[in-house]
């Protein structure tokens, strides 16, 4: 395992900002930790990559304990935090200069020029970065925690505040970073983006709530749904189809029945035959697809109550 | 090593870009070298024209003083020796506030950019980061420090006629208090505005605590001025002494103060 963490907890004077975390991920995985405003996801991370201690439980880096091998985890895990943290006086190649220095990067003039050049900010590596647009602040910080090659890099929200076009550009590298093998631990907001980019996700505030991949999640929160599109429909074709032992749920909607089910595959036809014994003339089948975000927002207002 | 050189580079090439500080580090010892030198000018003209009153000017220096100044000089000349004497202390206020304006400067620098956290993160230890944000503020401090005393020793045996007079002036107690009470000095001065402006945001408040720094050294310039007091070789010694005691127990509070974690939520 990459990450692992056991009961891990973090204790602010009154606020318990997370709770009893246990996690695995793998190498070469790319973890989607997503959850609200204060969630604890920052300081997950902060713990992970040393910068405070935790209150208690445990948690590795490659094998690496946190809070007794501290400088080895720091050379091998990169970070992109909260806010990039530029010295905004000084050029973006001096920036990456003096972590390629602290970094103690062999090769610290070719790495800087290739992180610059992937980047598309090598024209720009002699401005102040104080005259760059928060997307290629963005994108020189990410740079900045890939200099010396970390195995794992720990992502804290790197598209939040950038318009479309830079979030898709900061996204498309992190795709790339993933194909490279490094194992990623991305914190989001954005459901889209965790969707599109993890392997697995976890939600959480405070406590981890779930964690499967986003696929299963979606299925595993709500069932899964199936609409039979009909010539004509009516409600007591939605009342006989719920009553079957099944399905969870059904209803009308203009002329179609929507029916929650845990096993489309192999119950379908028996609900195409009890819609065909009351008269029905099936026209399509198909399933919709729950958004991501409909597990999330149903996910918070269970943790609320 | 490598990586205090790293940090040292980084605030200077941070801090330097503040005009204030800039200005500061140039014209502030500047000025603490041009005043006892201007005072040598003057009384040059001044003593040359009456040598014959040297009875009266020997009123003016304080019975203490009088013992301290060497046998062989004259009314006039040991006059000479406590006017300019009195303006030595100045050559310590460079080593108290230039430190100040350069760490005060360069913690609200990382607080303004939030760049302490990428820059903990890295394997750097918290010694390292502490020694070289300490450096960075103390060698600009006693280099301007020493360049400063190096003029004016130069400057004044130019002006002075009397060879006795110079020797009484750059006599050993000064090399002893400028070349290993500067950097104490400057040592004292960074640590507590390392302390300090770690517990506020604004630069204007940490730097109007160099007035709490130079406190205890206008206390001994004006004491010396009123002449309660002469600074003489035993003095300074003791005074070198409490220093380093002084400065033993900040570094070790500073060093047992700032963990990593302390520092990431205090110098925020
Ligand atoms: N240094 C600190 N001292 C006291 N409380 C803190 C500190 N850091 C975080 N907290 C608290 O811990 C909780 C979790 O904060 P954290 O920043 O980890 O959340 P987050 O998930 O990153 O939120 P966001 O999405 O807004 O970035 C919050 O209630 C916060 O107020
Ligand atoms: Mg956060």
């Amino acid at each position: 395992m990459m990450i692992h963490t056991e009961n891990l907890t973090k204790q602010f004077n009154t606020v318990l900002a997370v709770d009893r975390l246990t996690l695995d991920i793998a190498e070469g995985e790319v973890f989607g930790f997503l959850g609200p405003n204060g969630a604890g996801k920052t300081t997950t991370v902060r713990m992970l990559t040393t910068l405070i201690g935790p209150t208690s439980g445990a948690a590795t880096i490659n094998g690496h304990q946190v809070g007794r091998d501290d400088q080895a985890i720091r050379r091998i895990v990169g970070i992109l935090t909260e806010s990039p943290g530029l010295y905004d006086n000084l050029s973006a190649e001096h920036n990456l200069h003096i972590y390629a220095s602290l970094y103690e990067v062999a090769d610290a003039a070719g790495q800087i020029e290739k992180y610059l050049r992937l980047f598309d900010l090598w024209e720009r590596r002699f401005d102040p970065t104080a005259t760059y647009s928060k997307g290629m602040k963005q994108k020189l910080a990410i740079a900045r925690a890939l200099l010396h090659e970390p195995r794992v890099l720990f992502l804290d929200e790197p598209t939040s505040g950038l318009d479309p076009e830079a979030a898709r550009l900061v996204r498309e590298s992190i795709a790339g970073l993933r194909k490279e093998g490094r194992t990623i631990f991305l914190c989001t907001h954005n459901l889209d983006e965790a969707d599109r980019l993890c392997d697995r996700i976890g939600v959480f505030k405070t406590r981890m709530l779930v964690m499967d991949t986003p696929a299963r999640l979606r299925s595993q929160l709500f069932g899964r749904r199936v609409v039979f599109h009909l010539r004509q429909a009516d409600d007591a074709m939605a009342a006989a189809v719920a009553r079957l032992p099944f399905v969870q749920a059904a209803q009308t909607v203009e002329n179609k029945v929507l029916v929650t089910l845990d096993d489309p595959e192999v119950h379908n036809p028996d609900i195409v035959r009890a819609l065909v014994g009351l008269g029905a003339d099936v026209q399509f089948v198909g399933e919709l697809r729950r958004s991501l975000e409909d597990v999330y927002l149903q996910l918070m207002k269970g943790s609320k109550e | 090593m490598n990586k205090i050189k790293t940090i040292i580079k980084k605030e200077w090439a941070e801090v330097f870009k503040n005009r204030w500080v800039l200005f500061s580090v140039i014209f502030m010892p500047l000025l603490m070298t041009a005043i006892p030198l201007v005072m040598l000018g003057v009384m040059r003209t001044d003593t040359s024209m009456e040598m014959d009153i040297d009875s009266g000017l020997d009123a003016g220096v304080p019975e203490a003083f009088r013992s301290f100044c060497p046998e062989d000089l004259s009314g006039s000349e040991c006059f000479q020796v406590y006017m300019v004497s009195q303006f030595m202390l100045l050559f310590m206020i460079t080593p108290l506030i230039l430190p100040v304006n350069i760490a005060a400067y360069s913690i609200v620098g990382e607080k303004t950019t939030r760049s302490l956290e990428p820059l903990l993160a890295t394997p750097i230890t918290t010694m390292e980061l502490l020694a070289g944000k300490n450096l960075a503020a103390v060698i600009p401090a006693v280099a301007a420090t020493w360049l400063g005393f190096l003029i004016y020793a130069i400057g004044a045996r130019l002006l002075i006629v009397s060879d006795k007079v110079v020797a009484a002036l750059l006599n050993p107690l000064w090399w002893l208090g400028i070349i290993v009470g500067g950097p104490l000095l400057a040592i004292l001065s960074v640590n507590f505005s390392l302390m300090v402006s770690s517990r506020v945001n604004d630069p204007r408040v940490a730097e109007q605590l160099s007035a709490v720094v130079i406190m205890p050294l206008m206390v001994l310039f004006f004491g010396q001025i009123a002449g309660f007091l002469i600074l003489n070789t035993l003095l300074v010694i003791v005074l070198i002494l409490l220093l380093i005691a002084v400065d033993a127990l900040l570094v070790y509070l500073g060093v047992r103060l700032f963990q990593r974690e302390t520092i990431l939520t205090r110098w925020k």
